[in-house]
């Protein structure tokens, strides 16, 4: 009885949840870590206040930077294999049109948006998840050209060599950055959804 | 306001089912020591990234668990290194100008090598141990390139560097090359140590000269150790000696953290 009960009610399957707070748990880390390696040679007018970056030096920063790409890297494959595998990636994500997203924007903002049933994404959630999934993908791939731009020739070539890369990597940080303080907010607005991704219903 | 009570009270009691849950999962599953050992050092790790600065975390093992993901990262780079893969080169008009002085020390500590005295040492695993005087040096088929400096600081530049290819000097002295290291040291100090197969890629240059003069001081005079396909701090200059050996040799920032390998 409690098994049926179970699989009725699961809004987040497991692999699904353990990968989410992994991934958080990565993404924390590069993050604090990443700006404090863009402290080191800045190429914005500013530089990121030392107190909320991680490493303490550049060379501890970089420690904490290519330890954590492996958990957001292996983490991000075992995510994207279930996601696909499962068939939720198509069930739960598509289908999506800019149609449906603006009259969900526009409920959003009215503060009409409907979060009776956690299992169902609503299009403004859609777009943003799958945008973080790629944008993080985007954060890898211009990763590996800074990180070892002579061997990933194709990767440094699409995005415009290694200076470009120093570049939209910087620039897909801020994005993920956005997305995680709306997505905090969002958390904090319906707060059931953080149940829901912890224990799964 | 008047659903703000009951709301919490739902709350706490739902807090409440999954930290029981939560228990009796960990209860399930912590049983051999070693696992118990491992929960609590990822707990650790976890508890940092959350909570940097707190007094709760053990930094030494942090640094241990850091350092040995790092030797980790030495030998995922080894295998990335392909040894047929060029660093792009770049026409001299990309060149960087000025291109920037960077050392562990300030520009008004550059070291001043005397080139009548100098005399370059090879030692360890070679054949033919001997001095090498700069003209003996200047006198080898030399070649040139335009690469692009990085620094592990994130900046890079590009620059000219001409000199003997690294490859053809250690066959010329007789080096095992099945050895694993070469190191080198340097009349500032300075110290490191490569890997055989980048100090045997085709772009490794044991240059003499910048932007087709000789190796200015501030650049390195006499020689540097220039490789397109590691960063900055990997290119040592000022060399005095170089040595081929089976022991790890280290280096000077590579001995305070930063990676060893340094590829790019």
């Amino acid at each position: 009885m409690e098994t049926v009960q179970k699989d009725v009610r699961t809004i987040h399957p497991r692999w699904l949840r353990v990968t989410h707070w992994l991934n958080a748990v990565a993404v924390v880390i590069l993050a604090m870590s990443g700006w404090r390696i863009y402290n080191a040679a800045p190429f914005f007018d500013f530089v990121v206040p030392q107190d909320i970056t991680l490493g303490g030096w550049l060379g501890g920063a970089i420690q904490w930077h290519f330890a954590a790409m492996w958990l957001l890297a292996g983490n991000g494959i075992i995510y994207l294999t279930c996601n696909v595998a499962s068939g939720r990636l198509l069930k739960k994500f598509f289908p999506i049109s800019p149609r449906a997203l603006f009259a969900d924007v526009c409920d959003a903002l009215k503060g009409r948006l409907s979060h009776v049933d956690l299992a169902h994404y609503n299009t403004v959630q859609r777009a943003a998840y799958l945008f973080v999934v790629v944008d993080l993908l985007v954060l890898v791939a211009s990763g590996l050209v800074l990180w070892k731009s002579v061997q990933f020739p194709i990767q440094r070539e699409l995005l415009g060599g290694y200076e470009a890369a120093r570049r939209v990597h910087f620039l897909a940080m801020a994005a993920l950055t956005l997305f995680v303080g709306v997505h905090l907010v969002m958390v904090a607005l319906v707060p059931r959804t953080l149940l829901a991704m912890i224990r799964g219903r | 306001m008047n659903n703000t009570t009951p709301h919490a009270h739902w709350l706490v009691e739902k807090c409440d089912t999954i930290l029981r849950d939560a228990r009796k999962e960990v209860g399930r599953v912590v049983e051999q020591p070693a696992r118990r050992a491992f929960l609590q050092c990822s707990l650790t790790l976890g508890g940092l990234s959350l909570l940097s600065g707190c007094a709760l975390v053990d930094e030494e093992s942090i640094d241990t668990a850091l350092s040995g993901i790092s030797r980790f990262n030495d030998k995922a780079q080894g295998w990335l290194f392909d040894p047929n893969r060029l660093a792009p080169t770049y026409p001299d008009s990309m060149i960087t100008r000025p291109f920037p002085f960077n050392a562990y020390y300030g520009e008004d500590e550059i070291r001043q090598v005397d080139a009548e005295s100098f005399r370059l040492e090879v030692t360890g695993l070679v054949a033919d141990r001997k001095l090498w005087t700069l003209e003996e040096l200047r006198v080898l088929p030399q070649t040139d390139q335009v690469t692009r400096h990085i620094c592990v600081e994130g900046w890079s530049a590009v620059g000219k560097w001409g000199g003997v290819p690294f490859a053809s000097f250690l066959r010329r002295v007789g080096a095992d090359l099945s050895a694993k290291y070469v190191g080198f040291k340097c009349a500032d100090d300075y110290y490191t140590s490569i890997d055989m197969a980048t100090a045997l890629h085709a772009q490794t240059l044991l240059a003499l000269t910048y932007d087709s003069q000789p190796l200015p001081p501030r650049y390195g005079f006499p020689m540097k150790l220039r490789m397109p396909t590691k960063l900055g701090y990997k290119n040592p200059k000022h060399i005095q000696a170089i040595f081929v050996t089976n022991t790890y040799p280290g280096g000077y920032w590579e001995d305070q953290g930063y990676n060893w390998f340094g590829g790019s």
